[in-house]
């Protein structure tokens, strides 16, 4: 299954970004081969619509999960039709990889 | 004198929207919609089959509103809230859902449940062990929480 996390730069010691149309970077996280890589959100300074591109973007990347701080009306109303899983977390300063190890932890937990 | 008349049209052109257009009714939330499609009298000593073309459609906001009042025993301000609703909108759709039942109580009828002016209230939970916040789409039948797999997870109304 792949899982996305917002962040803000390419690496995983770098910041989890709380926004999900307007995240620089989205880390994709495949959680059986446990391989990752970054992608550009080329729609990050975009005027409007940046929710809606991203979620286009995730529907075609074939996204199952997306770890985020929060997100858009219309980015929420395509990810939801399309059977998306959304996660919001609100806790302050964290990494990509603290998200990565929860979800590792998640599936020693199942 | 020509700016003035232009601005009489315009009023009057307000006012003929005003009164010839009713507002649009807001959509009232629905939590989870009814688990039935309907129901059906039974021991009429008629062939219900024959009737079932007459029923009596109940709205989804209509169970939400007899589900709320009657059965989550709310008052009326709250539940007008959850729904999105003033409280007389509320107190409205809540009366006509009594009626509707009443009258297919009464004239012994069918009641079919029928979407109505409803717009589902989208489902998040929370974990009380790492307060994710998430949804679960319907294709998914596992209900543990997307970040830790806790089971400890909670409904609520973003």
């Amino acid at each position: 299954m792949k899982i996305v996390i917002t962040a803000s730069v390419d690496a995983i010691t770098g910041s989890f970004d709380k926004r999900f149309g307007r995240a620089a970077w989205f880390c994709v996280f495949d959680d059986v081969l446990e391989t990752y890589y970054f992608i550009e959100n080329e729609h990050v300074a975009a005027r409007t619509g940046a929710g809606t591109k991203a979620a286009e973007k995730m529907v075609a990347l074939g996204v199952k999960k997306i770890i985020s701080g929060d997100f858009g009306t219309k980015g929420m109303k395509i990810l939801e039709s399309f059977d998306v899983q959304m996660v919001i977390i609100h806790e302050e300063g964290l990494s990509v990889r603290n998200l990565l190890e929860r979800l590792s932890n998640h599936k020693t937990n199942k | 004198m020509r700016i003035f008349s232009l601005d009489l049209y315009g009023n009057i052109l307000i006012i003929i929207i005003k009164f010839a257009m009713p507002r649009p009714r807001t959509l009232r939330k629905v939590v989870a919609p009814p688990k039935f499609t309907g129901y059906r009298p039974y021991g009429t000593g008629e062939d219900s089959e024959k009737d079932s073309k007459e029923y009596i459609a109940l709205f989804y906001e209509e169970y939400e509103a007899i589900k709320l009042a009657d059965y989550d025993l709310m008052n009326h301000a709250e539940a007008a809230v959850l729904m999105g609703v003033s409280r007389s909108t509320f107190a409205r759709i809540y009366e006509k859902a009594r009626r509707k039942i009443a009258q297919a109580f009464v004239e012994v009828k069918e009641i079919r449940a029928v979407f109505g002016n409803a717009v589902l209230d989208k489902h998040w939970y929370v974990c009380n062990d790492c307060n994710a916040r998430f949804t679960i789409p319907k294709n998914r039948k596992e209900s543990l929480c997307a970040m830790c797999a806790s089971d400890q997870i909670e409904f609520i109304n973003k």
